[in-house]
């Protein structure tokens, strides 16, 4: 397990390097020069001079990138022009939030796909699986950001049981009660697609188990059936599921900018958006650096998941 | 059955050939109605977008600020005006425009370059193929929609650069497809075969290895037009996208939302319109998957 360890992070430098080269690129070759945003249209060519080269922006490119991963890799990603702060700090504060909604979101979509998927296996064709299966296509179809809409609109404007946005009420808010109540609406609405994912990937994953012969010899021993479906099926049909699981952690984090932006939840996502309409490129650097970084790490964790789920994929 | 039709030679064969489609399309039609049903949907909606310009419908920018946001059914307006009181079946056919425009050809640029990058990382091996399919894995390391929201802060906001930045954020997919499918053909005997009798890699790849290609892209096609759709509405709702007074179904909707309380219409009428496009484009696409790969069919 150690060395397949050692081999996994190795594997992480050029990605992590390729990672770094994309955002660097993505936000350089830009028309807009960050001196004329910085300075303004009255600043003199004296004063745009000067900071361009305070900045180093008069250096060839791969000496700025150089420079640019030596100040990231100690933590500094810059300041960010829009809000004269520095940008780890705001992206870091920030990203509690996103953290906290994909977490959440990510903790819902297994737990009620899982159920709804092992469900739907042990029982193939009836109402649930055939109304897990419709679900499955509509949520596949549906603009999250909708879906978003409508359950603010049904469940916070007219009936009025939730709040309607923001990670706190304004006025009197805080607490964990306060929190979590404005936490249910946007987790269900990052969630809803996934839980149908993971859901028809179970049961194709544990039906493709319950057919096998030790199923049958476990039954024929006289095994309880939820002995039979949870510790010699699931747990066997764990690896596809595990898979998808991580593929959607990754997912998640994604459309959390959507989500995030429908119910102003204080997240990375806003922050990148607000970022790029201000044309401020160190606060966006930094928000897709971080995004980045964290979805690497999800595919590290999902793939020391199945080495630890199935000893035969370290050997490989 | 379609190949020994084709062996008997002359128009019978042909005749029997197409007979053979013709009653497996029938087979999967009377299976599959909610595909026909959708297929049919597709078919309409597309139409309607097409003949916008010659359609009887007011001018979708027309603004007219006595009469905004009205419900539907109001005033000559069958379903309503928006916010600036801009008639909103107009918006929603010729947003319609822009927005299959946007889902099929972000698809088929992902497309073509996912099969270039792909071919050349499969039959290749050896530093280029490494190259090729490193570069795959560091796009993926992105969640797309993100890497996509970087590109346009890079090049800017508005559609055409959506558009290009999801195509680039959507090509790894098509590039895995075809590298596994060349991988796999590309140690088979007729291949061999081909190159024994002197054949260059280019005639090889075009004649030899295409062909496998075409049902299962065919597929990852359809199913990814439906998810190019919603990823250009969702960069138009944050504002990256399509820039006013130009209406695609995401912008609409973002610009709706703060008159949800008052005029829902205004939101849930393009939301509706993307859900049933996509919806209509995943059905046909499943039911293209069941038609042309059986053994990938869901038990």
């Amino acid at each position: 397990m150690r060395r397949y360890l050692a081999r996994r992070l190795l594997l992480l430098v050029p990605v992590l390097a390729g990672v770094s080269i994309i955002i660097f690129m993505v936000l350089h070759l830009s028309p807009g020069d960050p001196v004329d945003i910085m300075l303004g249209s009255q600043a003199t060519a004296e004063d745009r001079a000067r900071l361009r080269t305070q900045l180093g922006l008069d250096q060839p490119l791969p000496v700025q990138y150089v420079r640019w991963v030596g100040h990231v890799v100690r933590g500094d990603l810059g300041r960010s022009l829009w809000m004269k702060r520095a940008v780890l700090d705001e992206v870091l504060g920030r990203f509690k939030a996103t953290l906290l909604l994909t977490g959440t979101a990510l903790l819902l979509s297994t737990v009620a796909g899982l159920a709804l998927g092992v469900a739907s296996a042990t029982r193939p064709h009836s109402l649930l699986d055939r109304t897990s299966a419709v679900a499955s296509l509509v949520g596949a179809s549906m603009p999250s950001f909708w879906l978003g809409i409508v359950l603010m609109v049904v469940f916070a404007l007219w009936l009025g049981w939730l709040p309607a946005s923001g990670m706190y009420a304004p006025y009197g808010g805080g607490g964990l009660r306060d929190l979590l109540a404005h936490l249910v609406l946007p987790a269900v609405t990052l969630a809803a697609a996934s839980v149908t994912i993971v859901a028809r990937l179970t049961r194709a994953a544990m039906l493709e188990v319950l057919g096998q012969d030790y199923i049958r010899t476990a039954r024929a021993k006289g095994v309880i059936e939820s002995a039979v479906v949870l510790r010699h099926g699931l747990k066997n049909a764990l690896i596809p599921i595990v898979t998808v699981i991580g593929v959607q952690a990754g997912y998640l984090l994604g459309g959390a900018v959507l989500t995030e932006t429908v119910f102003a939840w204080p997240g990375v996502g806003t922050l990148m958006v607000q970022g790029i309409l201000a044309r401020d490129f160190p606060l966006v650097q930094g928000c897709v650096l971080v995004v980045a970084l964290s979805f690497v790490l999800i595919n590290l964790a999902v793939d020391l998941l199945y080495a630890s789920l199935d000893p035969r994929i370290r050997y490989e | 059955m379609s190949v020994r039709a084709a062996e008997v030679p002359g128009a019978a064969a042909l005749e029997r050939v197409e007979g053979a489609v013709a009653r497996a399309l029938g087979r999967t039609a009377r299976r599959n109605r909610l595909a026909v049903l959708a297929a049919v949907t597709l078919v309409a909606v597309a139409a309607l977008a097409v003949g916008a310009p010659w359609l009887p419908l007011l001018d979708p920018d027309a603004v007219d600020t006595v009469k905004r946001l009205r419900p539907p059914l109001t005033d000559g307006h069958a379903l309503g005006t928006d916010e600036f009181g801009r008639d909103l079946l107009a918006r929603l056919l010729w947003g319609a425009r822009v927005s299959l425009v946007a889902g099929f050809v972000t698809a088929a640029a992902a497309m073509v370059i996912g099969v270039a990058v792909g071919l050349v990382g499969g039959f290749y091996s050896g530093w280029v193929e490494h190259l090729v399919m490193r570069l795959t894995d560091i796009m993926m390391a992105f969640p797309y929609i993100v890497l996509a929201i970087a590109i346009v802060a890079g090049i800017g906001p508005g559609l055409r650069n959506a558009m290009i930045a999801i195509a680039i954020v959507g090509f790894p997919l098509y590039a895995r497809l075809v590298r596994g499918v060349v991988l796999s053909l590309r140690e088979r005997e007729f291949v061999e075969a081909a190159r024994a009798l002197g054949a260059r890699d280019g005639v090889i790849l075009r004649r030899h290895v295409l062909p496998h290609l075409v049902s299962p892209l065919l597929v990852a096609f359809s199913l990814d037009v439906g998810a190019k759709i919603l990823a250009t509405a969702g960069l138009s709702f944050l504002g990256l996208g399509t820039q006013p007074p130009t209406a695609d179904w995401g912008s609409m909707l973002a610009t709706g939302r703060q008159f949800v309380i008052l005029s829902p219409h205004v939101v849930l009428l393009p939301g509706l319109a993307i859900f049933v496009v996509v919806l209509a484009l995943n059905i046909v696409g499943d039911a293209l998957r069941d038609l042309l790969d059986p053994r990938q069919r869901l038990r």
